[in-house]
């Protein structure tokens, strides 16, 4: 199947469930709150190495807050609830708490609780204040600016992680030129993540590794450097391979962005240096949910 | 379906004890046995059809006729439901209400909302003493809930509140806010002496100065942003409660009562 002169491989994308949960983080102007969206979101790119995958979903207008100021809504997955409470805290605590004017806040309806402001109210040594206002409790916790105003708990919800697809061009600028789009795209949506760096990962992996110590290594059939030594995927013309790795809220959150980003790119034509579209998978053994790529562009046509 | 309401045939003499008369109680009652039951009126029992007429209707939403301040303990216990009082109410109106609406067009009598847990309360005209309050012998007054007075009300507003809010739309009497544990009260017009003596939490939000004792110290003008929380949830109410937002944040604030932990504050729109 060929859109637009690049060609779909007939593969699938496998992603896993995750949990999930949504905070809303406010500040005196955007500048501030978008900084402590991004301290809390920093280093959350995998859960293998990081706990949990996290990104700003979207910048809030003061109308769409709990108080009325600006903000940012942030999206944290990990692999369980017990992994994901540890982050919130722990991120919440590092990155909000200290950051200038901000205050956090729920951001959705999920089925279990997570602690919030529940153990951080504890950082003001006796003084803090609890309010009770519409049903949910928030903590004021004085600090040198002021008060910070916490919700005492939000919730998370199951979740689908890992969705992706891989982008194969002649050249490594062509290949990032074409991420870049379907980044931009795939951004517009609510209720997705991209967790890597700026959307997009390098670093394709593989289950296992000749390394004991290591449960994921290098994705040795995409490596352009290994054609020749390894069984590769490539063909002479790659020249680099990158991926965007897409988490969402639900399945059809995944296969809406999956979707978009493809379509970004194939909007590009083959003038762009983009020869294929390929996908992650582990033979459909990592996670319940796949993917297909011919199908979901179908979908849409 | 309409309201089961009932209509007060004499202005009583002795008190009359209302506290059978929730929708809980009555769920699945026809209207004679609702006649038939029997209420405390002074010290003397006599059935309910003997004082007031009855229309059969739904016992979730009750309607009381009767402007006199003499029945007492109107929606005692109440968990569901709705009680609409045309004209006054008497001494504890509300008391430990767990849910639904009590809403009286007239003036109610002392201890309105004494020991509620849940639920709301909404006083056309004035509230008696003891607001929300303890009645002598317990230790908590309000847990929960919402308390909304559009007119004045008397001393002790809040005594030995542990939770829940208290909207004055008029003046509040001396004491407000006294031995407050914890929970909020508004009010709009004036406060009398020695307000939030002996608080312990909680906050008292002011719009006009109050006179304060001397163990409260300033603390300052803040900004709470918990305070756009509280304006934005009261935007949803009728009257003059729905207008706070407008006078933002900010607030010059007291701490007190500091011969009980000082953890109380005082907050005055600037």
């Amino acid at each position: 199947m060929f859109k637009n002169g690049i060609a779909i491989d007939d593969t699938f994308a496998e992603a896993f469930g995750m949990t999930a949960a949504r905070l809303i983080v406010t500040a005196i102007n955007p500048r501030w709150a978008r900084i402590a969206g991004e301290t809390m979101t920093g280093f959350a790119t995998s859960v293998i190495g990081c706990g949990a995958e996290a990104g700003i979903e979207s910048e809030l207008a003061p109308e769409a807050t709990p108080d009325g100021r600006p903000g940012v809504s942030v999206l944290l997955f990990a692999m369980s609830g017990k992994e994901l409470e540890k982050q919130v805290e722990r991120r919440v605590g590092q990155c909000v708490l200290t950051c200038p004017s901000t205050a956090c806040f729920s951001g959705m309806e999920g089925e279990k609780p997570v602690p919030l402001g529940k153990n951080l109210r504890y950082f003001g040594d006796g003084f803090q204040i609890a309010k009770r206002i519409g049903g949910r409790r928030y903590w004021r916790v004085p600090v040198m600016d002021g008060e910070f105003l916490c919700e005492e708990v939000t919730t998370r919800t199951s979740a689908v992680g890992g969705g992706n697809f891989l982008v194969l061009a002649r050249t490594l600028p062509q290949a990032l030129d074409a991420c870049e789009r379907a980044v931009l795209a795939i951004r517009r949506l609510p209720r997705v993540l991209l967790p890597f760096p700026g959307g997009i990962a390098r670093s394709g992996s593989k289950v296992g590794s000749k390394y004991k110590a290591l449960m994921a290594s290098t994705n040795d059939a995409y490596c352009p450097t290994l054609r020749g030594l390894v069984h590769s995927s490539l063909s002479e013309d790659v020249g680099a391979v990158l991926e965007i790795v897409i988490n969402g809220l639900t399945e059809a959150d995944v296969r809406e962005a999956t979707r978009v980003g493809i379509e970004a790119i194939c909007a590009l034509g083959a003038a762009s240096g983009v020869l294929r579209i390929s996908a992650g998978n582990y033979g459909g053994k990592l996670g319940q949910f796949h993917f297909h790529l011919r199908e979901l562009l179908a979908d849409q046509a | 379906m309409t309201s089961l309401t009932l209509e007060l045939t004499a202005p009583p003499t002795p008190r009359i004890d209302l506290a059978a008369l929730t929708p809980d109680r009555l769920a699945g009652r026809s209207a004679d046995a609702i006649r038939r039951l029997p209420l405390w009126v002074g010290n003397e029992e006599a059935r309910l059809g003997d004082l007031f007429t009855v229309t059969a209707g739904d016992t979730d939403d009750i309607l009381i006729r009767g402007d006199s301040d003499r029945l007492d303990g109107i929606g005692t216990g109440m968990g569901h439901g709705r009680i609409r009082v045309e004209g006054r109410a008497g001494a504890y109106l509300g008391r430990q209400q767990r849910g639904g609406t009590i809403s009286v067009s007239g003036d109610t009598g002392p201890f309105a909302g004494s020991g509620m847990t849940g639920g709301s309360i909404e006083i056309g005209g004035n509230a008696g003493d003891f607001l929300g309050a303890a009645i002598p012998g317990e230790r908590r007054g309000m847990r929960g809930g919402r308390i909304q007075v559009r007119g004045n009300a008397g001393d002790r507003v809040g005594d030995h509140q542990r939770r829940g809010l208290i909207l004055i739309g008029g003046d509040a009497g001396d004491y407000c806010g006294s031995r407050l544990v914890a929970g909020t009260i508004v009010v709009l017009g004036r406060t009398g002496a020695n307000l939030g003596f002996a608080m312990r939490r909680g906050t008292l939000l002011l719009t006009s100065q109050p006179r304060l004792p001397p163990t409260f110290n300033p603390n300052g003008t803040q900004e709470p942003g918990f305070l756009a929380l509280l304006t934005r949830e009261l935007a949803g109410l009728s009257g003059p409660f729905a207008q706070l937002q407008a006078r933002g944040i900010r607030v010059h604030r007291w701490l007190g009562d500091l011969g009980y932990g000082g953890q109380g504050e005082v907050l005055v729109w600037t």
